[in-house]
Formats: C-alpha cells, sequence, structure tokens
C-alpha cells in the first residue's frame, strides 16, 4: 500500500488567486482522498472494480453537484470549487472523478436546469449526498461524435412513454439507481427523460476488459419498451442544446480535472528523480531529466492558469462553448504526455502499480476520446474561429 | 458539556525553515499555516464526547491576528460552534496561556483542551500554565478520555504501560496522538462554518516572561561513511579525528 505524499505544484503562487474557501474546501477532499482513496485506489484498479463504499463520502465531502443550490443538498458553491474538488479526485484517479462529475455535471445539472421543481426535490438530494447514484446517456453504438443521429426513441401511449433503443459507453451504468436518457420523441426532436432502475425492459449490462479507467464501472443502458411515467420527461429543454449544456459543465470539469492527473505524475516524477541515483549522483542532476521536469512544470502552470480564468468566466456564465473545448482539448493533452515524460523518469518502475503514472496514462486514454473527442473540439474551435463547421 | 479548545496555527509540516536575518523569528514568507495537528485532534476529540451525550458546545480560541481566521474558519468546518480570536500576536507561552485563561475565566468550561504541543516551537507549556492560572486539575498527553457526569476518566501512555486517572470537572487535558483520528471538514460543515460566530476580543492585561535570543538551523547532516569491517584502525581514526567522539 503507498503512503500518498503528494505535494502541489504551485511555481506561479495561483494559491493566491484563490479564496480562503476555495483553499479549505480543496485542502479538505485532498485530505480525505488520501485517507479514504489513496491507501486502495491501485487495487481496485488492479482488479477493474468500482470501489462503490466510497460513494457516501463523496457526497460528504461535496463531491457531487457542488454548484447547484443549497436548497437541494447541493453545495451552493462555485465554479473554482466545483473545478478544484474535480481536480483532487483526479490527482487520486481519473475514473473516481468520472463518477463524480458525471453525477453532478451529467445527472443533477440537467434536472436542476431543464427539471420541473418536483423532479428537482424528487431526485437532487438523494443525488448530492450519494443515495442515489445516476448516469447519462447520450452515446450510441453508432452514434458517438455525431449524436444527433440517435436513434433511441419514446413514443407516446397516453398515460406513459414508451423507450427503445441502446446507449453505450456509460460511466455508473452498471449500478445506477437513474438514468438521465436524450431519445427522440415521434416527431424525431430530441428531449430528456429520467429512467429508474427497476422500470421493465431496462437493464445495464456492465462493459468489461477495459485497460482504462479501470477503478470506474462503465456499461450500456439498454430499453426494450420500457414504460417511463410522464412526470419523468424533463419539461423544459428540447433538442441537442439540452445534453450539450451538461457537457459544457462536465467538460469544465475535465479540464480541472486532469491538471490532478498531471500534477500527481509530475510530483511523483520529481521525489523519485531525487532520489534514484544512477552514476554515483540523483538522476534528477542529468540535463534530459531536467528538461522533462521543468517543462512538466511548465505546463502544469499553464494548465493550471486556463482553468482558473475559465473558472471566473464560468462564475460570471460568460464561458462559451468552444473556451471549454479549449481548455478540455489542451489540458486532456498536455497531461497524456506529463504522463508519458513521468513514466520514463520513473524507469521501469514507471509500469509498476508502485506508482500511479500508468494507471494515470492509461486513464487519460478514455479522458482524451469522451465528452467530445481531442479532434472534435480542436474543430470546434476551428468553426468558432473562422465560422465555418469542419464537421458537419 | 461545555468545552473549550485551545488551537493555535503552526507551519505546514512540509515548510522549509529559514528565518529572518536578525535571526531571531522564523521567516513566514511563502509558508502555509495550519492548525496545529495535537490541537486538531483536540478539536475532534471535543466534538466526539459531546455527539456521544448528544449536547453541549465546542468553542476555539487562537491568540493570533487575522490571518488565523482560515484555520479558525477550519475549525468551526469540523464542527466546532464558535469562536475567540483575542487579538494579539503570540509572543510567549505565559502571555497565551494568561490571555486564555483570562477568557475562560467567565466561561465556566467544564474541559479545556490543549495540544500537548505546538509542532513549531514545541514549548508544550501552556496547558499546564493556563491549568496553573485558573487553578484547575490537569493531565497531559492524553490517549483516551470519557466524562460521566462530573467525572472524567483519562489515559495517558507512560514507560512500559498505561496511566489511567480520574479527574474532576472542570479539568484541561493536553492531546497526545492515538487520541482520535483527526477529523476533516466536509462540505455542510463548511457551509455552516460561513455563518458560525467568531468574537475577537482585545488582549488584556498581561506580559511576556521570556525573549527569543536567537534561533539556529540544525547542521545538515553529513553523509555516512562505508567502513571496511577489517579497517578498524580507520574506524578509531575517523572517530578520534573526524568525529571528535573518542
Amino acid at each position: 500500500m503507498r503512503t500518498d505524499n503528494f505535494e502541489a505544484p504551485d511555481y506561479y503562487l495561483l494559491d493566491e488567486l484563490l479564496t480562503d474557501e476555495h483553499k479549505l474546501i480543496r485542502d479538505s477532499v485532498r485530505a480525505w482522498v488520501k485517507k479514504e482513496i489513496s491507501p486502495i485506489i491501485e487495487d481496485y484498479a488492479q482488479r477493474a472494480e468500482f470501489p462503490r463504499h466510497i460513494i457516501k463520502g463523496l457526497g460528504e465531502i461535496g463531491a457531487f453537484g457542488p454548484a447547484l443550490p443549497a436548497e437541494y443538498g447541493c453545495g451552493g458553491m462555485d465554479q473554482i470549487t466545483y473545478g478544484l474538488i474535480m481536480q483532487e479526485l483526479e490527482r487520486c484517479d481519473s475514473g473516481i472523478r468520472s463518477t463524480a462529475s458525471v453525477q453532478g455535471s451529467l445527472v443533477m445539472y440537467p434536472i436542476y436546469k431543464y427539471g420541473s421543481e418536483e423532479q428537482r426535490k424528487k431526485y437532487l438530494p438523494k443525488l448530492a449526498s450519494g443515495e442515489w447514484m445516476g448516469c447519462f446517456g447520450l452515446t450510441e453504438p453508432d452514434h458517438g461524435s455525431n449524436p444527433g443521429g440517435m436513434t433511441t426513441n419514446y413514443k407516446d401511449m397516453g398515460d406513459h412513454y414508451l423507450l427503445n433503443g441502446a446507449k453505450m459507453w456509460i460511466s455508473n451504468a452498471p449500478f445506477a439507481d437513474i438514468a438521465v436518457v436524450w431519445a427522440k420523441n415521434e416527431e424525431g426532436r430530441i428531449k430528456g427523460i429520467i429512467v429508474e432502475r427497476g422500470m421493465e425492459g431496462f437493464s445495464t449490462p456492465e462493459t468489461h476488459n477495459k485497460w482504462s479507467l479501470r477503478a470506474s464501472a462503465t456499461g450500456e443502458l439498454v430499453f426494450d419498451n420500457v414504460k417511463v411515467p410522464k412526470e419523468n420527461l424533463l419539461p423544459n429543454i428540447e433538442g441537442l442544446k439540452g445534453p450539450l449544456g451538461c457537457l459544457d459543465s462536465a467538460r469544465f470539469g475535465i479540464a480541472w480535472g486532469v491538471v490532478g492527473a498531471a500534477m500527481d505524475c509530475y510530483d511523483s516524477a520529481l521525489k523519485y528523480s531525487l532520489q534514484r541515483e544512477q552514476f554515483g549522483k540523483p538522476i534528477a542532476s542529468f540535463q534530459l531529466q531536467q528538461k522533462k521536469l521543468a517543462e512538466m512544470v511548465t505546463e502544469i502552470t499553464k494548465m493550471q492558469l486556463l482553468v482558473w480564468r475559465l473558472g471566473t468566466l464560468k462564475n460570471d456564465d460568460r464561458a462559451s462553448t468552444a473556451q471549454i473545448s479549449m481548455a478540455k482539448r489542451n489540458n486532456v493533452e498536455k497531461a497524456m504526455w506529463i504522463a508519458r515524460e513521468a513514466r520514463q523518469i520513473h524507469g521501469g518502475m514507471g509500469i509498476t502499480g508502485e506508482y500511479p503514472i500508468m494507471r494515470h496514462m492509461m486513464n487519460l486514454e478514455s479522458v482524451v476520446t469522451y465528452e467530445g473527442t481531442h479532434d472534435i473540439h480542436l474543430l470546434i474551435t476551428g468553426m468558432d474561429i473562422t465560422g465555418i463547421s469542419a464537421f458537419r | 458539556m461545555k468545552i473549550l479548545v485551545c488551537v493555535s496555527q503552526v507551519p505546514d509540516t512540509t515548510t522549509k525553515i529559514t528565518f529572518t536575518p536578525d535571526n531571531k523569528s522564523l521567516n513566514t514568507a511563502g509558508v502555509q499555516f495550519i492548525i496545529n495537528p495535537y490541537d486538531e485532534l483536540g478539536i475532534t476529540k471535543a466534538l466526539e464526547l459531546n455527539e456521544q451525550t448528544g449536547g453541549g458546545t465546542v468553542t476555539v480560541i487562537t491568540i493570533g491576528g487575522v490571518d488565523t481566521e482560515p484555520n479558525i474558519r477550519k475549525a468551526l468546518a469540523m464542527g466546532a460552534d464558535d469562536a475567540v480570536r483575542i487579538d494579539a500576536e503570540p509572543t510567549d507561552a505565559f502571555f497565551v496561556a494568561q490571555q486564555i485563561a483570562n477568557y475562560a475565566a467567565s466561561q465556566n468550561f467544564d474541559l479545556i483542551f490543549t495540544g500537548r504541543e505546538s509542532i513549531d516551537y514545541n514549548g508544550g507549556q501552556v496547558g499546564g500554565m493556563i491549568a496553573e492560572l485558573m487553578n484547575l486539575p490537569h493531565v497531559n498527553v492524553i490517549t483516551a478520555i470519557t466524562v460521566n457526569g462530573n467525572t472524567g476518566t483519562v489515559e495517558r501512555d507512560i514507560d512500559g504501560g498505561r496511566e489511567v486517572v480520574e479527574v474532576t470537572t472542570p479539568f484541561l487535558v493536553s492531546a497526545q496522538k492515538d487520541l482520535c483520528e483527526p477529523r476533516i471538514p466536509n462540505m455542510r460543515g463548511i457551509m455552516t462554518a460561513r455563518t458560525k460566530p467568531l468574537q475577537v476580543i482585545a488582549a488584556n492585561g498581561s506580559e511576556k516572561r521570556t525573549e527569543v535570543a536567537q534561533f539556529q538551523a540544525p547542521a545538515p547532516k553529513s553523509g555516512v561513511k562505508f567502513i571496511d569491517p577489517n579497517n578498524m584502525d580507520e574506524l578509531v581514526s575517523l572517530l578520534h579525528n573526524e568525529a571528535k567522539v573518542l
């Protein structure tokens, strides 16, 4: 069992840009993660199992919907707080952060933003505490980057809706109590609908043999003539902007989260390089190792600045989808590069579970693809600056 | 129970300690301050004691400037009910103890916690001084405590065993590791801490009795020398000429 001695790099004294409460929350989440998750994460990842016993703790520490209003049992905090919590969770493991960001951004956020007051009151407090867990169904086997092509659909049967179709690559699916599912109505318009576990014809087979996000549960959602009560339809949204609005929130969390993964790789590499000796001196004395470390901390500093600024924009409700795409894309790419450089600094040890590097590296292979692929995010920036879509 | 917990802030344990050019005080530039870990145990245990009986209050008190307030807020987020800050620099143990004793004298606390020592100056004197100034029983360096009615049962580790002490309220104890697991603030605690009362009081009537003449950093550790077991002459020579212990 690895003792977690993580120390966060803060090369540009960015802590001075945070409030005392930001720092208190971040440090509390960090302490909680070190105590409750770090000692077990490697084992769960090796066994490809999600540590379900941490859900209650995640709820208590505020990881589920911290920026949603306190009247629904949430934190009522700002967007930077949400980002910092995602950073601290992903500092330990992207799979744990995924569980939390799906719950907060993809399940609670649409219920809050697009749901009725009854739906908010019914679902949000239980989701905030972790008593209920949720998942989000958008991607389908044949529709990933093009979600508008979805075939999952529902028919109005008078006193209920009849839902049919399938969703794929769904984090939290195997244990979720509810699913926020995006499906087309009879007019072909995309609507959000809340499906609850236990509804006849609804199943959630688990996706096995992943080499990535092994400590997070992934599955499919299968709807075979599922009768869904009419009150489960999200009334206040129609069209693709519904799910895309959720993804803005989740991608914002990813942009922050991967800063955590990058910081963990850097911190581990820096410490290893100072302790590992070759040719009679620490490998940190060699120029090529210093180059790696110096470039890593430079990139981390840029990533930190990017998300901090994005957080201030989002607090003012001024962060655009394209700005969020840029941060998600840049930060995931840099985190992947940092993980690879850190792996090399660790030499052979870097491929073992003694160090978190390879786990982060494999996790980031999912993160670079989900919630908008690396390429699509680039094309979103391209479309934003030229006014021309290159992907439709 | 009505419990007071004395809290000081100390440099984070990973701080690289340097001193001001006159070597008379800590160079605080860039230093992160945290709640003294032994005081955190006191806060946690005080909360646990009251949670077991389902009543009472926990007040935290700190001597310090406005820069201590983030850590006071953390204590409130852990679950303390209210806080008092005596607005003065904590210059020495007697000054701190007298400020706390002055405040506590009129408050009828059943129990007062301090840490066994602060991990910066490691004086370990404040608890004993408060107890003496208030004429309270004092059990220091405790690893367990229960309170039943007016009787506290307190455990201390001693050489080769454990001492169990009975003491009547009001009394003062100092917390040692193993007393409990320090509590980590949760979201609900942090949210409620915003509006919990934090009273700021001016320092009143006491003076410091010690003066720091100089701080000195310990000499850097020298490297390890390996000596062939068959070469005892070299070992003796090094111990005599270099280490100068023979």
